[in-house]
Protein backbone atom coordinates (compact mmCIF):
# COMPACT_ATOMS: atom_id res chain seq x y z
CA UNK A 1 0.00 0.00 0.00
CA UNK A 2 1.31 3.36 -0.85
CA UNK A 3 2.97 5.44 2.02
CA UNK A 4 -0.12 8.23 1.24
CA UNK A 5 -2.86 5.82 1.06
CA UNK A 6 -1.89 4.22 3.88
CA UNK A 7 -1.88 7.34 6.06
CA UNK A 8 -5.46 8.33 4.61
CA UNK A 9 -6.98 5.27 5.61
CA UNK A 10 -5.40 5.85 9.03
CA UNK A 11 -6.80 9.46 9.39
CA UNK A 12 -9.84 7.65 8.57
CA UNK A 13 -9.89 4.75 10.73
CA UNK A 14 -8.95 7.36 13.36
CA UNK A 15 -11.95 9.73 12.42
CA UNK A 16 -14.36 7.06 12.59
CA UNK A 17 -12.96 5.80 15.82
CA UNK A 18 -12.77 9.39 17.30
CA UNK A 19 -16.37 9.61 16.73
CA UNK A 20 -17.82 6.02 17.85
CA UNK A 21 -15.25 7.02 20.83
CA UNK A 22 -17.17 10.73 21.57
CA UNK A 23 -20.50 9.05 21.06
CA UNK A 24 -20.09 6.35 23.81
CA UNK A 25 -18.28 8.95 25.93
CA UNK A 26 -20.64 10.95 26.22
CA UNK A 27 -23.26 9.53 28.76
CA UNK A 28 -20.83 9.25 30.66
CA UNK A 29 -19.80 13.01 30.58
CA UNK A 30 -22.89 13.94 30.46
CA UNK A 31 -23.65 11.87 33.73
CA UNK A 32 -20.59 13.14 35.58
CA UNK A 33 -20.12 17.25 34.30
CA UNK A 34 -24.16 17.56 33.98
CA UNK A 35 -23.94 18.45 30.32
CA UNK A 36 -27.65 17.45 28.42
CA UNK A 37 -30.15 18.75 26.25
CA UNK A 38 -31.91 21.77 28.10
CA UNK A 39 -29.10 22.93 29.66
CA UNK A 40 -26.94 20.86 32.50
CA UNK A 41 -28.83 18.37 34.47
CA UNK A 42 -28.81 19.56 38.35
CA UNK A 43 -26.85 17.98 41.13
CA UNK A 44 -30.05 17.13 42.75
CA UNK A 45 -30.80 15.38 39.48
CA UNK A 46 -27.40 13.82 38.91
CA UNK A 47 -27.19 12.51 42.72
CA UNK A 48 -26.20 8.81 42.25
CA UNK A 49 -26.95 8.46 46.52
CA UNK A 50 -30.09 9.53 48.35
CA UNK A 51 -28.93 11.11 51.83
CA UNK A 52 -32.27 12.35 52.15
CA UNK A 53 -33.95 11.65 55.39
CA UNK A 54 -33.45 11.31 58.54
CA UNK A 55 -30.20 9.39 60.58
CA UNK A 56 -29.14 8.62 63.80
CA UNK A 57 -25.62 8.35 65.11
CA UNK A 58 -24.10 5.43 66.04
CA UNK A 59 -22.26 5.78 69.22
CA UNK A 60 -19.56 3.12 69.88
CA UNK A 61 -16.22 4.45 69.03
CA UNK A 62 -14.84 7.45 71.24
CA UNK A 63 -17.46 6.74 73.70
CA UNK A 64 -15.96 8.80 76.35
CA UNK A 65 -15.64 11.73 74.45
CA UNK A 66 -18.91 12.11 72.89
CA UNK A 67 -21.72 10.60 75.09
CA UNK A 68 -20.47 12.46 77.88
CA UNK A 69 -18.27 15.47 78.28
CA UNK A 70 -14.26 14.36 78.27
CA UNK A 71 -12.51 14.91 81.48
CA UNK A 72 -10.26 17.96 81.61
CA UNK A 73 -6.69 17.05 79.96
CA UNK A 74 -8.27 14.11 77.83
CA UNK A 75 -7.00 14.65 74.90
CA UNK A 76 -6.09 10.79 73.57
CA UNK A 77 -6.02 10.47 69.85
CA UNK A 78 -6.09 14.04 68.98
CA UNK A 79 -2.65 14.98 67.13
CA UNK A 80 -2.15 18.40 68.68
CA UNK A 81 0.40 21.18 68.74
CA UNK A 82 2.17 21.95 71.78
CA UNK A 83 -0.14 25.93 70.75
CA UNK A 84 -3.07 23.47 70.92
CA UNK A 85 -2.44 22.21 74.58
CA UNK A 86 -1.35 25.13 75.81
CA UNK A 87 -5.32 26.38 74.27
CA UNK A 88 -6.54 23.18 75.63
CA UNK A 89 -5.55 23.04 78.96
CA UNK A 90 -7.00 26.47 79.53
CA UNK A 91 -10.52 25.58 78.60
CA UNK A 92 -13.48 27.26 80.62
CA UNK A 93 -16.64 26.34 79.89
CA UNK A 94 -17.78 29.41 82.41
CA UNK A 95 -15.94 31.58 79.79
CA UNK A 96 -17.58 30.36 76.64
CA UNK A 97 -21.03 30.68 78.59
CA UNK A 98 -20.45 34.37 79.53
CA UNK A 99 -19.45 35.41 75.97
CA UNK A 100 -22.20 33.30 74.95
CA UNK A 101 -20.34 31.02 73.02
CA UNK A 102 -21.98 27.90 73.41
CA UNK A 103 -21.29 26.20 70.11
CA UNK A 104 -17.75 26.46 69.72
CA UNK A 105 -17.66 22.29 69.95
CA UNK A 106 -20.38 22.19 67.21
CA UNK A 107 -18.47 23.51 64.45
CA UNK A 108 -18.30 22.10 61.04
CA UNK A 109 -14.80 20.12 62.21
CA UNK A 110 -16.77 18.33 65.13
CA UNK A 111 -20.29 18.09 64.30
CA UNK A 112 -20.65 15.02 62.87
CA UNK A 113 -19.11 13.72 66.52
CA UNK A 114 -21.63 15.01 68.38
CA UNK A 115 -24.79 12.48 69.28
CA UNK A 116 -27.48 13.35 67.31
CA UNK A 117 -30.24 12.80 64.45
CA UNK A 118 -29.46 13.93 61.18
CA UNK A 119 -31.55 15.47 58.81
CA UNK A 120 -30.44 15.82 54.99
CA UNK A 121 -32.71 18.19 52.39
CA UNK A 122 -32.57 20.20 49.02
CA UNK A 123 -32.38 23.64 49.54
CA UNK A 124 -32.72 23.83 46.21
CA UNK A 125 -31.43 22.28 43.17
CA UNK A 126 -27.31 22.84 43.75
CA UNK A 127 -28.04 23.17 47.58
CA UNK A 128 -27.96 20.04 49.59
CA UNK A 129 -29.19 20.64 53.75
CA UNK A 130 -27.66 19.00 57.02
CA UNK A 131 -29.91 20.01 60.07
CA UNK A 132 -28.77 18.32 63.15
CA UNK A 133 -30.85 17.93 66.42
CA UNK A 134 -28.24 18.86 68.72
CA UNK A 135 -27.49 22.06 68.69
CA UNK A 136 -29.77 22.33 66.03
CA UNK A 137 -27.01 23.48 63.70
CA UNK A 138 -27.59 23.52 59.72
CA UNK A 139 -24.89 23.15 57.16
CA UNK A 140 -25.53 24.01 53.50
CA UNK A 141 -23.63 22.07 50.88
CA UNK A 142 -22.95 24.08 47.64
CA UNK A 143 -22.57 22.60 44.17
CA UNK A 144 -21.13 23.78 41.36
CA UNK A 145 -19.72 27.42 40.46
CA UNK A 146 -20.94 28.38 43.84
CA UNK A 147 -19.31 31.67 45.35
CA UNK A 148 -18.64 31.93 48.74
CA UNK A 149 -19.99 35.07 50.35
CA UNK A 150 -17.80 37.74 51.90
CA UNK A 151 -18.18 38.39 55.92
CA UNK A 152 -16.49 36.78 59.25
CA UNK A 153 -15.83 33.12 59.49
CA UNK A 154 -18.42 30.88 60.32
CA UNK A 155 -18.93 27.84 62.65
CA UNK A 156 -20.31 25.86 59.51
CA UNK A 157 -18.24 27.50 57.27
CA UNK A 158 -18.16 27.66 53.14
CA UNK A 159 -18.98 23.98 51.73
CA UNK A 160 -18.50 23.49 48.44
CA UNK A 161 -19.73 20.10 47.38
CA UNK A 162 -19.29 17.64 44.40
CA UNK A 163 -20.20 14.02 43.69
CA UNK A 164 -18.04 11.36 43.24
CA UNK A 165 -20.01 9.20 40.96
CA UNK A 166 -18.70 5.44 40.62
CA UNK A 167 -19.29 5.02 36.52
CA UNK A 168 -19.52 0.90 35.67
CA UNK A 169 -17.35 1.17 32.59
CA UNK A 170 -17.30 0.01 28.82
CA UNK A 171 -18.82 -3.19 29.01
CA UNK A 172 -19.82 -2.92 32.19
CA UNK A 173 -23.81 -3.50 33.33
CA UNK A 174 -26.47 -1.09 33.13
CA UNK A 175 -27.18 0.83 35.96
CA UNK A 176 -29.19 -1.65 38.25
CA UNK A 177 -31.75 0.79 40.30
CA UNK A 178 -31.81 -1.64 43.28
CA UNK A 179 -28.29 -2.06 43.43
CA UNK A 180 -26.93 -1.39 47.06
CA UNK A 181 -26.13 2.44 47.32
CA UNK A 182 -22.40 1.69 47.64
CA UNK A 183 -21.96 0.92 44.03
CA UNK A 184 -23.50 4.43 42.55
CA UNK A 185 -20.87 6.83 44.41
CA UNK A 186 -20.36 9.15 47.01
CA UNK A 187 -20.48 13.06 47.90
CA UNK A 188 -17.32 15.11 48.82
CA UNK A 189 -17.47 18.08 50.56
CA UNK A 190 -14.73 20.66 51.47
CA UNK A 191 -15.51 23.18 53.88
CA UNK A 192 -13.72 26.57 54.70
CA UNK A 193 -13.90 30.01 56.20
CA UNK A 194 -14.54 28.22 59.86
CA UNK A 195 -14.79 30.10 62.65
CA UNK A 196 -12.19 29.17 65.66
CA UNK A 197 -14.02 26.36 67.64
CA UNK A 198 -13.28 23.16 69.53
CA UNK A 199 -13.17 19.70 67.95
CA UNK A 200 -13.99 18.07 71.68
CA UNK A 201 -16.06 19.60 73.68
CA UNK A 202 -13.04 19.80 76.43
CA UNK A 203 -11.63 22.31 74.16
CA UNK A 204 -8.90 21.20 72.04
CA UNK A 205 -9.12 23.56 69.63
CA UNK A 206 -9.26 24.06 65.97
CA UNK A 207 -8.09 27.70 64.34
CA UNK A 208 -9.86 29.51 61.58
CA UNK A 209 -7.32 28.34 59.47
CA UNK A 210 -8.34 24.60 59.80
CA UNK A 211 -10.05 23.34 56.62
CA UNK A 212 -12.18 20.44 56.55
CA UNK A 213 -12.85 17.54 53.70
CA UNK A 214 -15.22 15.02 54.16
CA UNK A 215 -16.94 12.08 52.02
CA UNK A 216 -20.45 10.68 52.53
CA UNK A 217 -20.76 6.99 51.76
CA UNK A 218 -23.71 5.48 52.08
CA UNK A 219 -23.87 1.28 52.72
CA UNK A 220 -26.71 -1.27 52.44
CA UNK A 221 -25.38 -4.14 55.13
CA UNK A 222 -27.13 -8.01 55.13
CA UNK A 223 -29.65 -7.04 57.44
CA UNK A 224 -31.24 -4.59 55.39
CA UNK A 225 -29.84 -1.49 57.19
CA UNK A 226 -28.95 1.86 55.99
CA UNK A 227 -25.72 3.23 57.07
CA UNK A 228 -23.91 6.21 56.42
CA UNK A 229 -20.07 6.83 56.95
CA UNK A 230 -18.54 9.90 56.91
CA UNK A 231 -14.96 10.21 56.53
CA UNK A 232 -13.50 13.51 58.16
CA UNK A 233 -10.02 14.97 57.50
CA UNK A 234 -9.04 17.83 59.42
CA UNK A 235 -6.40 20.05 58.80
CA UNK A 236 -5.27 23.09 60.67
CA UNK A 237 -1.54 24.24 60.42
CA UNK A 238 -1.93 25.93 63.58
CA UNK A 239 -3.41 23.29 66.14
CA UNK A 240 -2.62 19.98 64.30
CA UNK A 241 0.41 18.00 63.69
CA UNK A 242 -1.14 16.25 61.00
CA UNK A 243 -4.44 15.62 59.70
CA UNK A 244 -6.99 14.81 62.03
CA UNK A 245 -8.53 11.86 60.64
CA UNK A 246 -11.93 10.26 62.31
CA UNK A 247 -15.35 8.21 60.26
CA UNK A 248 -18.45 8.77 61.79
CA UNK A 249 -21.25 6.79 61.32
CA UNK A 250 -25.18 6.88 60.86
CA UNK A 251 -28.32 4.54 60.70
CA UNK A 252 -30.97 5.65 58.11
CA UNK A 253 -34.37 6.33 59.90
CA UNK A 254 -37.69 5.48 58.75
CA UNK A 255 -39.00 8.64 59.88
CA UNK A 256 -38.27 11.57 62.17
CA UNK A 257 -38.34 9.37 65.69
CA UNK A 258 -35.88 10.57 68.13
CA UNK A 259 -35.81 13.90 66.74
CA UNK A 260 -34.95 16.37 69.59
CA UNK A 261 -34.03 19.40 68.64
CA UNK A 262 -32.21 21.20 71.61
CA UNK A 263 -29.48 24.13 72.31
CA UNK A 264 -26.13 24.47 72.27
CA UNK A 265 -23.78 23.57 75.74
CA UNK A 266 -20.84 24.09 76.74
CA UNK A 267 -20.69 21.73 79.33
CA UNK A 268 -23.09 18.90 78.09
CA UNK B 1 0.58 8.69 11.24
CA UNK B 2 0.47 4.78 10.84
CA UNK B 3 -2.73 2.47 11.63
CA UNK B 4 -0.90 1.42 14.10
CA UNK B 5 -0.16 4.17 15.97
CA UNK B 6 -3.67 5.55 15.12
CA UNK B 7 -5.22 2.43 17.18
CA UNK B 8 -2.60 3.00 20.11
CA UNK B 9 -4.22 6.81 20.23
CA UNK B 10 -8.15 5.19 20.03
CA UNK B 11 -7.11 2.68 22.64
CA UNK B 12 -5.62 5.30 24.50
CA UNK B 13 -9.13 7.76 24.53
CA UNK B 14 -10.87 5.03 25.26
CA UNK B 15 -8.93 4.28 28.26
CA UNK B 16 -9.39 7.83 29.18
CA UNK B 17 -13.29 8.19 28.20
CA UNK B 18 -14.16 4.96 29.98
CA UNK B 19 -12.20 3.76 33.95
CA UNK B 20 -11.62 0.25 33.98
CA UNK B 21 -14.66 -1.70 35.33
CA UNK B 22 -15.45 -0.47 39.39
CA UNK B 23 -12.73 -2.55 40.68
CA UNK B 24 -10.00 -0.53 41.76
CA UNK B 25 -6.70 -1.12 42.78
CA UNK B 26 -6.75 -1.33 46.90
CA UNK B 27 -3.33 -3.21 47.66
CA UNK B 28 -0.50 -1.91 49.31
CA UNK B 29 0.90 -0.86 53.08
CA UNK B 30 -1.42 1.18 54.78
CA UNK B 31 -0.86 2.72 58.11
CA UNK B 32 -3.67 2.94 60.64
CA UNK B 33 -4.99 6.42 61.66
CA UNK B 34 -5.46 5.54 65.09
CA UNK B 35 -7.09 9.69 65.79
CA UNK B 36 -10.53 7.94 67.64
CA UNK B 37 -11.02 5.09 70.01
CA UNK B 38 -6.98 5.40 70.18
CA UNK B 39 -6.89 3.57 73.95
CA UNK B 40 -8.85 1.06 72.21
CA UNK B 41 -6.36 0.14 69.32
CA UNK B 42 -3.32 1.22 71.41
CA UNK B 43 -2.26 0.40 75.18
CA UNK B 44 -6.01 -1.33 75.05
CA UNK B 45 -9.63 -0.85 76.38
CA UNK B 46 -10.07 0.05 79.97
CA UNK B 47 -11.05 -3.34 81.56
CA UNK B 48 -14.79 -2.40 82.88
CA UNK B 49 -15.61 -0.26 79.38
CA UNK B 50 -17.96 -1.78 77.63
CA UNK B 51 -19.89 1.19 76.71
CA UNK B 52 -21.67 1.51 73.35
CA UNK B 53 -21.70 -2.73 72.69
CA UNK B 54 -25.07 -4.00 72.49
CA UNK B 55 -24.94 -6.34 74.55
CA UNK B 56 -27.43 -9.23 75.56
CA UNK B 57 -27.32 -10.53 78.91
CA UNK B 58 -25.46 -13.59 78.13
CA UNK B 59 -22.61 -11.22 75.93
CA UNK B 60 -22.48 -9.08 79.39
CA UNK B 61 -22.05 -11.80 81.68
CA UNK B 62 -19.59 -13.69 79.80
CA UNK B 63 -17.23 -10.29 79.57
CA UNK B 64 -18.05 -9.72 83.35
CA UNK B 65 -16.42 -13.10 84.11
CA UNK B 66 -13.15 -11.88 82.17
CA UNK B 67 -9.86 -11.71 83.78
CA UNK B 68 -7.23 -10.67 81.95
CA UNK B 69 -4.82 -13.21 82.88
CA UNK B 70 -6.86 -15.87 80.61
CA UNK B 71 -4.50 -15.27 77.71
CA UNK B 72 -1.69 -16.88 79.28
CA UNK B 73 -4.40 -19.95 78.73
CA UNK B 74 -2.34 -22.48 76.57
CA UNK B 75 -6.40 -22.96 75.15
CA UNK B 76 -7.20 -19.24 74.91
CA UNK B 77 -3.90 -17.77 74.18
CA UNK B 78 -5.18 -17.13 70.64
CA UNK B 79 -8.90 -16.77 71.07
CA UNK B 80 -8.90 -13.29 70.82
CA UNK B 81 -7.70 -12.97 66.97
CA UNK B 82 -10.87 -13.56 64.80
CA UNK B 83 -10.93 -11.31 62.01
CA UNK B 84 -12.63 -8.47 63.92
CA UNK B 85 -8.79 -8.01 65.38
CA UNK B 86 -8.45 -6.32 62.41
CA UNK B 87 -10.86 -3.90 63.29
CA UNK B 88 -9.67 -2.96 66.62
CA UNK B 89 -6.22 -3.90 67.14
CA UNK B 90 -3.05 -1.56 66.67
CA UNK B 91 -1.76 -1.91 63.53
CA UNK B 92 -1.86 -1.04 59.83
CA UNK B 93 -2.76 -3.03 57.02
CA UNK B 94 -0.92 -5.16 53.84
CA UNK B 95 -3.60 -6.16 51.13
CA UNK B 96 -2.60 -7.48 47.81
CA UNK B 97 -4.66 -9.89 45.10
CA UNK B 98 -3.96 -12.59 44.17
CA UNK B 99 -4.25 -13.46 40.53
CA UNK B 100 -5.19 -16.55 38.38
CA UNK B 101 -2.37 -17.28 36.10
CA UNK B 102 -4.68 -18.37 32.83
CA UNK B 103 -6.64 -15.76 32.84
CA UNK B 104 -5.16 -12.86 35.05
CA UNK B 105 -7.90 -12.76 36.84
CA UNK B 106 -8.39 -11.39 40.98
CA UNK B 107 -9.35 -14.41 42.54
CA UNK B 108 -8.66 -13.09 45.54
CA UNK B 109 -7.33 -10.10 47.89
CA UNK B 110 -5.38 -10.80 50.96
CA UNK B 111 -5.16 -8.83 53.82
CA UNK B 112 -2.04 -10.02 55.23
CA UNK B 113 -1.62 -11.33 58.53
CA UNK B 114 -0.32 -8.83 61.50
CA UNK B 115 0.67 -10.09 65.22
CA UNK B 116 -1.72 -12.82 66.55
CA UNK B 117 -4.45 -12.40 63.37
CA UNK B 118 -4.74 -14.91 60.69
CA UNK B 119 -4.53 -13.31 57.31
CA UNK B 120 -8.11 -12.88 55.59
CA UNK B 121 -8.01 -13.85 52.40
CA UNK B 122 -11.22 -12.68 50.63
CA UNK B 123 -12.38 -14.71 47.76
CA UNK B 124 -13.51 -13.41 44.78
CA UNK B 125 -14.22 -16.39 42.45
CA UNK B 126 -17.98 -16.86 43.48
CA UNK B 127 -17.08 -20.08 45.54
CA UNK B 128 -19.47 -20.29 48.26
CA UNK B 129 -18.83 -20.23 51.74
CA UNK B 130 -18.55 -23.39 53.65
CA UNK B 131 -21.51 -25.78 54.98
CA UNK B 132 -22.70 -24.48 58.69
CA UNK B 133 -21.30 -27.82 60.18
CA UNK B 134 -18.01 -27.38 58.42
CA UNK B 135 -14.88 -26.53 61.02
CA UNK B 136 -14.49 -23.21 61.93
CA UNK B 137 -11.09 -21.55 61.85
CA UNK B 138 -9.13 -19.05 63.58
CA UNK B 139 -8.68 -16.91 60.07
CA UNK B 140 -12.78 -17.88 59.21
CA UNK B 141 -14.15 -18.12 55.54
CA UNK B 142 -14.65 -14.76 54.00
CA UNK B 143 -15.70 -14.18 50.31
CA UNK B 144 -15.76 -10.40 48.49
CA UNK B 145 -18.20 -8.38 45.86
CA UNK B 146 -17.55 -4.78 44.28
CA UNK B 147 -20.48 -2.73 44.29
CA UNK B 148 -18.92 -0.08 42.11
CA UNK B 149 -15.74 0.92 43.64
CA UNK B 150 -16.48 -0.37 47.29
CA UNK B 151 -15.19 -3.66 48.14
CA UNK B 152 -17.38 -5.85 50.42
CA UNK B 153 -16.36 -8.75 52.32
CA UNK B 154 -18.32 -11.60 54.35
CA UNK B 155 -16.63 -13.78 56.71
CA UNK B 156 -18.01 -16.40 58.70
CA UNK B 157 -16.65 -19.47 60.35
CA UNK B 158 -14.65 -18.11 62.75
CA UNK B 159 -14.15 -19.42 66.09
CA UNK B 160 -14.73 -17.62 68.99
CA UNK B 161 -12.58 -14.15 69.41
CA UNK B 162 -12.77 -10.56 70.92
CA UNK B 163 -14.77 -8.04 70.07
CA UNK B 164 -12.68 -5.64 72.47
CA UNK B 165 -9.57 -6.19 74.22
CA UNK B 166 -11.23 -6.54 77.53
CA UNK B 167 -13.20 -9.51 77.53
CA UNK B 168 -16.16 -8.51 75.31
CA UNK B 169 -16.15 -11.21 72.79
CA UNK B 170 -17.20 -12.70 69.84
CA UNK B 171 -18.87 -16.31 69.54
CA UNK B 172 -18.50 -18.65 67.13
CA UNK B 173 -21.49 -17.88 65.29
CA UNK B 174 -20.30 -14.64 64.71
CA UNK B 175 -19.78 -12.53 61.00
CA UNK B 176 -18.40 -10.08 59.93
CA UNK B 177 -19.36 -7.86 56.91
CA UNK B 178 -16.38 -5.24 56.25
CA UNK B 179 -16.65 -2.41 53.53
CA UNK B 180 -13.20 -1.47 52.06
CA UNK B 181 -13.98 2.16 50.74
CA UNK B 182 -11.09 4.37 48.93
CA UNK B 183 -11.12 8.03 48.55
CA UNK B 184 -7.59 8.83 46.99
CA UNK B 185 -5.23 8.30 49.29
CA UNK B 186 -7.68 7.52 52.02
CA UNK B 187 -9.04 3.93 53.00
CA UNK B 188 -11.92 3.32 55.20
CA UNK B 189 -13.09 -0.04 56.22
CA UNK B 190 -16.55 0.40 57.67
CA UNK B 191 -18.02 -2.84 59.72
CA UNK B 192 -20.35 -4.76 60.76
CA UNK B 193 -20.14 -7.53 63.46
CA UNK B 194 -23.35 -9.45 63.79
CA UNK B 195 -23.71 -12.36 66.79
CA UNK B 196 -26.34 -13.95 67.48
CA UNK B 197 -25.09 -15.30 70.79
CA UNK B 198 -23.69 -12.01 72.79
CA UNK B 199 -25.76 -9.30 70.63
CA UNK B 200 -29.38 -7.85 70.41
CA UNK B 201 -28.09 -5.37 67.36
CA UNK B 202 -25.40 -5.55 65.05
CA UNK B 203 -22.12 -3.62 66.16
CA UNK B 204 -20.52 -1.25 63.32
CA UNK B 205 -17.55 0.58 64.08
CA UNK B 206 -15.14 2.11 61.23
CA UNK B 207 -11.56 3.05 60.93
CA UNK B 208 -9.23 5.03 58.66
CA UNK B 209 -5.75 4.67 56.90
CA UNK B 210 -3.59 6.19 55.17
CA UNK B 211 -0.97 5.31 52.24
CA UNK B 212 2.40 3.49 54.64
CA UNK B 213 5.54 5.54 53.48
CA UNK B 214 7.72 2.59 54.45
CA UNK B 215 6.77 -1.24 53.20
CA UNK B 216 4.86 -3.03 55.93
CA UNK B 217 5.45 -6.64 55.34
CA UNK B 218 2.59 -8.95 56.88
CA UNK B 219 3.82 -10.88 60.16
CA UNK B 220 3.76 -14.16 60.49
CA UNK B 221 2.91 -16.46 62.13
CA UNK B 222 0.12 -16.10 63.35
CA UNK B 223 -0.65 -16.65 66.75
CA UNK B 224 0.55 -20.38 68.13
CA UNK B 225 -0.32 -22.22 71.32
CA UNK B 226 1.90 -22.36 73.80
CA UNK B 227 2.49 -22.72 77.49
CA UNK B 228 2.35 -19.62 78.96
CA UNK B 229 2.86 -20.64 82.58
CA UNK B 230 -0.98 -20.46 84.12
CA UNK B 231 -1.58 -24.06 85.91
CA UNK B 232 -3.36 -26.85 83.93
CA UNK B 233 -6.68 -27.02 85.10
CA UNK B 234 -6.86 -22.93 85.85
CA UNK B 235 -9.56 -20.37 84.65
CA UNK B 236 -8.79 -17.03 85.66
CA UNK B 237 -12.19 -15.58 86.30
CA UNK B 238 -13.95 -13.31 87.79
CA UNK B 239 -17.49 -15.10 89.56
CA UNK B 240 -20.89 -13.25 88.94
CA UNK B 241 -20.84 -9.99 90.70
CA UNK B 242 -16.98 -9.84 92.37
CA UNK B 243 -15.55 -8.40 88.82
CA UNK B 244 -13.51 -5.58 90.93
CA UNK B 245 -12.72 -2.94 87.99
CA UNK B 246 -16.08 -2.05 87.93
CA UNK B 247 -16.15 1.34 89.20
CA UNK B 248 -12.92 2.11 86.54
CA UNK B 249 -14.33 4.28 84.28
CA UNK B 250 -16.78 6.01 87.16
CA UNK B 251 -13.04 6.91 88.49
CA UNK B 252 -11.48 8.30 85.67
CA UNK B 253 -13.94 9.20 83.84
CA UNK B 254 -17.48 9.78 85.72
CA UNK B 255 -19.20 7.60 83.95
CA UNK B 256 -21.92 6.50 85.55
CA UNK B 257 -21.64 2.09 86.19
CA UNK B 258 -24.70 1.60 84.05
CA UNK B 259 -23.26 2.52 81.27
CA UNK B 260 -19.91 0.62 81.38
CA UNK B 261 -22.33 -2.42 81.17
CA UNK B 262 -23.26 -1.86 77.74
CA UNK B 263 -26.22 -2.55 75.74
CA UNK B 264 -27.89 -1.67 72.43
CA UNK B 265 -29.63 1.91 74.11
CA UNK B 266 -26.13 2.77 75.18
CA UNK B 267 -25.24 3.31 71.44
CA UNK B 268 -27.93 5.74 70.92
CA UNK B 269 -27.95 9.76 71.43
CA UNK B 270 -31.09 9.39 73.84
CA UNK B 271 -29.00 7.66 76.08
CA UNK B 272 -27.26 10.73 77.19
CA UNK B 273 -30.57 12.25 78.80
CA UNK B 274 -30.56 8.91 80.95
CA UNK B 275 -27.39 9.66 82.48
CA UNK B 276 -26.86 13.62 82.19
CA UNK B 277 -28.21 13.83 85.98
CA UNK B 278 -25.27 10.86 86.78
CA UNK B 279 -22.54 12.33 85.35
CA UNK B 280 -20.21 14.32 87.50
CA UNK B 281 -16.95 15.11 85.26
CA UNK B 282 -13.79 14.81 86.73
CA UNK B 283 -11.27 17.63 87.64
CA UNK B 284 -8.77 16.45 86.01
CA UNK B 285 -7.87 13.48 83.11
CA UNK B 286 -5.32 11.50 85.27
CA UNK B 287 -4.63 8.54 82.91
CA UNK B 288 -3.68 7.48 79.06
CA UNK B 289 -4.74 11.53 78.11
CA UNK B 290 -3.12 12.20 74.99
CA UNK B 291 -1.40 15.20 74.20
CA UNK B 292 1.16 16.24 72.19
CA UNK B 293 3.77 13.68 73.70
CA UNK B 294 1.57 11.03 73.16
CA UNK B 295 -1.86 10.51 71.11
Amino acid sequence: MPPEERISMGYRFANIFGVLTAAMALPLVLQAQGGGRGGPPSAKAVAPIDLTGYWVSIVDEDWRFRMVTPTPGDYQGVPMTAASKKVADGWDPAKDEASGDLCKSYGAPAILRVPEHLHFSWQDDATMRLDTDAGTQTRLFHFGAWKAPTGPPTLQGDSLASWEITSAGRGGPAPNPDAPPQGKGSLKVVTSHLKAGYLRKNGVPYSENAELTEYYDMLKERNGDVMLVVTIVTTDPQYLREPFIISSHFKKQADNAGWKPTPCSARW
Amino acid sequence: MTRKRVSLHAAMILCLSFPALAQIDLSGSWASKNHEDALERGAGPNPDDFAGIPFNESGRAKALSYMQSQISMPERICAFYSQWHMMVGTFGIKIWNETDRLTGKTIAWVVGEWEDRAPMVIWMDGRPHPSKNAPHSQEGFTTGTWDGNVLTSYTTHMLTGYLRRNGAMTSDQATITIHFIKHGDLLTLAAQLDDPIYLTEPYYITRSYVPSPTLMNALAPSCIVGDEGVPVGSVPHFLPGKNSFLDEMTKLYGIPAEAELGGAETMYPAYRDKIKDKFAMPAKCSRNCGGPAGQ
